[in-house]
């Protein structure tokens, strides 16, 4: 018998190229070049058989489609291995610290998408009776009594379907309320710091904004807000406030700067992006506010980025609460009443309308409720404190290499630096975030809040451990110092290391492909064929 | 013909009872690329400080405001197609707006272009 003597060999060979050449499929072992789906799919590919349909008489009329649809066909696995190719390319808070400034990317909990999965929620039809879904308005009232309750309010509309789309639901509570007193109001004070949502949200409801400008200190003076209610006496129709604000401090004259809009017979809407900071330690309605959104795909921990469902609920004051549009589930002792329609309505409920077809989004509702009941109100209590010890500690390990635009103070839940540590290095905020990719990390939110030059804002949130942190502290040192020392090479023209380098920002907006067009077909030689 | 500046960064030009309106050099270069930009309507009446056009970059979207009270004659239609124009030449065909001078008393109050200058330093 015969043997190759050859034993397989244990470690890489001497003659390794230090360089990475060209591979034949252009593939980067785990790092794939995907086409797009019309680039692999098939008009003549089936991933299922579906039966010839029955003779039927369409009542499409005239809308009746007169060509093929072209959607590429794929079998079950190249369908699978395209998405799930794809999503390796993607940053995910699954994958590693998500440090995006006010936009709260916090792990969500298995448990939470355990019971989003169990079948009596997620198979709920929206058409279904509503005789047959008890269950699901028991969870959204109990939902509903929860955010009342950290909240301070008696009222909340729960079917705004995104923080901006809360915002919206607000302000036209306050219209409403306002038009209701028989009076008309034109403006809306927005500070600068605000979140562009905010002033978009007052122009879209009809109101003209005017800017309150913040002080030195990055929050908003009463005296501020009073002057601009003084030079548009009686057009003031509601101040939008973010507190925390988005330079992650808290707005000290919160309550005086509530006193004066009532004081002048307007509303307070308070941006809730940021109650992660505060959940279960202040109740915004002790604070004065007329109305305010809770993102739960923020706080509350429900998936986001990637543009998933969002559910930005809204509290409401007692004076704006008969406003809330439908639908809304009433309590009569036990008895939920689903309130779908006008002729339901009873004495001094006069909703604006209506924001959503159905009720919201279920899934996101089943979530949060998950999140808050197995936290308690304990457990949300330190998750707030936790988030803003873990920006803090951020903060202290980086101050003294990157430059706090209102000097050296406590943050809350996230840590505003400017660029002004950059200075004469030529690197910028954008070269400095691109190069954050490098090092396997997401960038932090960058130009944003305005109010400072070259913003940078970085919410750790508080599922980060320790040793994250310090890991994402050490990195951030090492990349300050390299730009200080003038290793420009590291940051112009990063990401090195990313599927894709640079992209042309200014190309992509001015010159957007956002239609895909099918190649011509190769001509085959008559003599080939 | 006079220039005048204000403390939003727009740059005016005076002729006659015409006023031509862009931004400066000095807001070109904060903003970075410049993607979109929205003009103002002809005809439209506007009072100082109004919010008349919308200069939008890869870094955020601003605001472009009515320096004197005035109306507006013509917008410049070229940076519809070509927002780029504001990065390449701010101060020259990449104007914004003109409008007719409504109170020529408010030009006083602007700033001569050392004066913008003197301001653009302690930025
Ligand atoms: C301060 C602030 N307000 C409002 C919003 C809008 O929320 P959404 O993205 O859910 O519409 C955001 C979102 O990032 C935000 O950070």
């Amino acid at each position: 018998m015969t043997m190759s003597h050859k034993g397989r060999p244990t470690r890489a060979g001497e003659a390794g190229s230090p360089m990475p050449h060209q591979t034949f499929t252009g593939n980067k072992a785990l790092d794939m070049e995907e086409p797009l789906i019309f680039e692999i799919g098939h008009m003549d590919n089936c991933g299922v058989d579906l039966d010839e349909p029955m003779d039927f008489v369409p009542h499409l009329g005239n809308h009746m489609r007169s060509e093929p649809v072209e959607l590429p066909a794929l079998s079950e696995p190249e369908t699978m291995r395209h998405y799930v190719r794809m999503s390796r390319n993607n940053y995910a808070i699954d994958s590693g610290l998500y440090p995006l400034g006010s936009c709260t990317m916090k792990h969500n909990p298995r448990l939470n998408e355990k019971m989003a999965r169990l079948p009596g929620f997620a198979d709920i039809h929206p058409l279904q009776p509503i005789s047959t879904v008890p269950g699901a308005f028991e969870l959204i009232s109990e939902l509903a009594d929860w955010l009342m309750e950290l909240t301070g309010t008696n009222a909340v509309a729960m079917s705004p379907k995104a923080g901006a789309h809360g915002e919206q639901c607000g302000m036209m509570s306050i219209k409403h309320a306002i038009a209701a007193k028989g009076e008309e109001r034109s403006i809306v004070l927005v500070p600068e710091s605000a979140h562009g949502t905010n002033p978009a949200t007052a122009a879209l409801v009809g109101y003209k904004v005017v800017s309150i400008p913040a002080r030195e200190d990055g929050t908003v003076a009463v005296e501020a807000v009073i002057e601009k209610i003084e030079a548009h006496a009686g057009q003031v129709a509601a101040l939008m406030l973010t507190n925390p604000n988005t330079c992650g401090l808290f707005e000290p004259d919160v309550i005086e700067i509530a006193n004066a809009i009532h004081e002048a017979g307007g509303y307070f809407y308070c941006d809730g992006a940021n109650f992660n900071a505060i959940v279960g330690k202040a109740k915004p309605g002790d604070l004065g506010i007329d109305a305010m959104h809770i993102n739960l795909h923020k706080t509350f921990s429900t998936p986001h980025g990637g543009g998933g469902p969002g559910s930005g609920p809204v509290v409401l004051s007692d004076r704006l609460a008969p406003y809330a549009p439908l639908p809304f589930i009433r309590k009569n002792g036990d008895e939920l009443e689903i309130v779908e329609t006008t002729d339901q309505l009873k004495d001094g409920e006069q909703p604006f309308g209506r924001m959503t077809a159905f009720f919201g989004q279920m899934g996101m509702y089943v979530r949060a409720l998950s999140y808050m009941q197995s936290h308690g109100s304990d457990g949300l209590k330190q998750a707030s404190e936790d988030a803003v010890l873990n920006a803090n500690y951020v903060r202290v390990g980086l101050q003294d290499l990157m430059t706090l635009p209102f000097g050296v103070k406590p943050c809350m839940h996230e840590v505003l630096f400017d660029d002004s540590f950059l200075n004469d290095t030529g690197v910028s905020t954008l070269d400095f975030a691109k190069a954050m990719i490098d090092e396997g990390y997401h960038p932090m939110t960058m130009y944003f809040p305005l109010v400072v030059s070259g913003a940078m804002l970085i919410e750790p949130t508080e599922s980060e451990s320790r040793a994250s942190l310090d890991l994402f502290v050490a990195t951030m040192r090492d990349l300050v110092m390299s730009a200080k020392a003038g290793e420009k090479d590291r940051f112009e023209g990063a990401p090195f290391l990313a599927p894709r380098r640079r992209l042309d920002e200014t190309a992509a907006a001015r010159k957007p492909i956002l239609k895909w067009v099918a190649p011509e077909p190769t001509k085959v030689e008559p003599e080939l064929a | 013909m006079s220039t005048y500046f204000t403390k939003d960064h727009e740059w005016l030009k005076v002729e006659g009872d015409v006023v031509t309106v862009g931004i400066t050099e000095f807001a070109q270069s904060q903003l970075g690329d410049v993607v979109f930009v929205e003009l103002p309507e002809n005809g439209k009446t506007v009072d100082q400080d109004d919010e008349v056009a919308v200069v939008e970059s890869v870094k955020a979207a601003s605001e472009v405001y009515a320096p004197l009270d005035g109306e507006i004659v013509e917008g410049n239609e070229l940076l519809v197609d070509e927002p780029a124009k504001v990065n390449e030449d701010p101060e020259g065909a990449a104007w914004f707006f003109k409008m007719k001078l409504g109170n020529a008393a408010q030009l006083e109050a602007l700033m001569s272009e050392a004066d913008y200058k003197a301001f653009v330093e302690t930025l």
